[in-house]
């Protein structure tokens, strides 16, 4: 046909549609997509769509201006994969999957080739409500985490403010992971495969590490940790 | 002028945003200032109704975004206050009858004509939400003091965070002083805490605001109400003023005379 079938590939999934952006002029991109869409409409109309955009890196305004266009021609954009952590970030920002199957947290995965044992990612806080940080190392949160928040990492997360989400640490399989918080009091706390809920607590909170001793899940203040 | 273009938004239902709408509205007109209220809750309207304003509408938001009428023909002028008109949404259709981009063309339609635009934000985080949103300088979020509406304040936070819609301010609704003092609900330390954003209104619990919004009289204009002080406060605010928050602990004589705490 002509040159945009080439940058454009439709391919029908399990969830809809998968639609491949290749090519890194960006807005050319875009508007070649929303042309073809327009010319197919009836085909489009009602559809979930996954977004690969290859390496493009993309910020929140472009990203949600295209989820607008597409919402307007009456088309769901539920996913957007991408090799660029730039457009990763964006796309969780604005609430949409990154991957077309939800991995399952505790799943024995492969661990990833190429991550350090030391590798962390930073997050700056405060995560919200709704808020989701998955990664396959160490996490870091500068700020709260807020109830209705979630956190799972393969290694263990520390949380530099009040913890009251949900946070899975070691959630492949790592016993040794810790969880600590300036103020512990999560919705729930897993780490490896034991979970736990926060007893009601009294009295000013302080630092506390959460971690697994003989299968069991504890949590003990920062000072006699530190005392040791 | 150059409107700035305001949108009240909350996540959960009936915390309060329409008779927010409605009372800053009518606060800010009653301080000379030109106000339009946009109702953009399609499909569920109630803006006219707290505005007394039901029985006015000819054409509404719908019409207008489709063409079937001018701007100036569905804009409502308010029964009290000459600078006060309100867009009223439609009825009989649904929010997916308005774009994101068709808000952002009627905000910049309007914006020469007034100071304020306020956008009425239907509940949720759908596409209604989305278009309440889409042509705001500044989203000011409503919650009530109890754990769910809070949550859900949370997650529009995050959610305008996320669209980088600028720092957003809290409005704490339906307080109840006598309640937080016995413990049984939030405080505004509580709610302002965990939710961290510049708090711009505090408004109590007040029976006369039900009574109020079904006569369609909004309470701004009693100024024996504090629930109406209380938004004149907000409009003052927003104006760029330095108004400190009520006391909303202190006593009338009566209580005072009986001695009762």
């Amino acid at each position: 046909m002509d040159e945009t079938s080439s940058l454009i590939q439709i391919k029908g999934i399990r969830d809809g549609l998968l639609i491949t952006l290749s090519g890194t002029a960006w807005p050319d991109l875009v508007s070649a997509f929303v042309k073809n869409v327009d010319e197919r409409s009836s085909f489009f109309h009602g559809a979930r769509v996954a977004l690969n955009v290859g390496a493009n890196e993309l910020r929140v305004a472009e990203l949600s201006s295209l989820r607008d266009q597409l919402s307007e021609r009456g088309i769901a954009l539920w996913a957007v994969l991408s090799e660029s952590p730039v457009t990763e970030t964006t796309a969780q920002n604005l609430g949409l999957a990154t991957r077309l199957s939800k991995p399952h947290p505790v799943q024995a995965r492969e661990p990833a080739e190429e991550l350090p044992e030391d590798a962390a990612k930073w997050v700056k806080g405060p995560l919200r409500s709704g808020g989701r940080v998955l990664f396959e190392g160490n996490v870091v949160v500068m700020g709260d985490v807020n109830p209705g928040a979630e956190i799972i990492a393969g290694g263990s997360v520390i949380v530099w403010g009040r913890l009251r989400g949900v946070v899975h640490a070691g959630a492949q399989g790592d016993e040794k992971a810790v969880v600590c918080a300036l103020e512990l009091a999560p919705t729930q706390l897993r780490i490896a495969g034991e979970i736990a809920v926060s007893p009601k607590k009294h009295g000013k909170s302080q630092p506390e590490v959460a971690c697994l001793k003989d299968g069991q899940l504890v949590a003990e203040p920062w000072q006699e940790l530190t005392g040791r | 002028m150059t409107a700035k273009v305001l949108t009240i938004a909350s996540g959960k239902g009936g915390v309060g945003k329409t008779t927010s709408v409605a009372n800053i509205g009518v606060a800010l007109a009653s301080r000379g200032q030109k106000v339009t209220c946009i109702d953009a809750d399609i499909g569920l309207r109630n803006l006219d109704v707290v505005l007394g304003l039901e029985n006015r509408i000819v054409y509404d938001l719908v019409d207008v975004i489709e063409g079937r009428c001018r701007l100036r023909q569905a804009m409502i002028r308010d029964k009290r206050l000459p600078d006060l008109f309100l867009i009223p949404a439609a009825q009989t259709r649904d929010k997916s009858a308005v774009s994101p981009s068709d808000m952002v063309r009627l905000c910049d339609e309007l914006r020469p004509e007034a100071d304020w635009i306020i956008i009425d934000s239907p509940a949720g985080i759908e596409r209604g939400f989305r278009n309440a949103i889409a042509a705001a300088d500044r989203v000011l979020v409503m919650t009530n003091p109890d754990v769910s509406a809070v949550r859900d304040a949370d997650r529009v936070i995050g959610l305008l965070e996320a669209e980088e819609k600028g720092p957003a301010a809290l409005i704490i609704n339906r307080l109840n002083p006598a309640m937080v003092k016995r413990g049984d609900m939030l405080s505004v330390e509580d709610v302002h805490d965990l939710l961290a954003v510049e708090l711009i209104g505090i408004i109590p619990e007040d029976e006369s605001v039900i009574l109020a919004s079904n006569r369609g009289q909004p309470l701004a204009l009693d100024p024996k109400s504090k629930a109406g002080q209380a938004f004149q406060n907000i409009s003052r605010r927003l104006m760029g003023e330095q108004i400190p928050f009520m006391d909303l602990e202190s006593q009338n004589l009566l209580q005072r005379l009986l001695g009762r705490k």
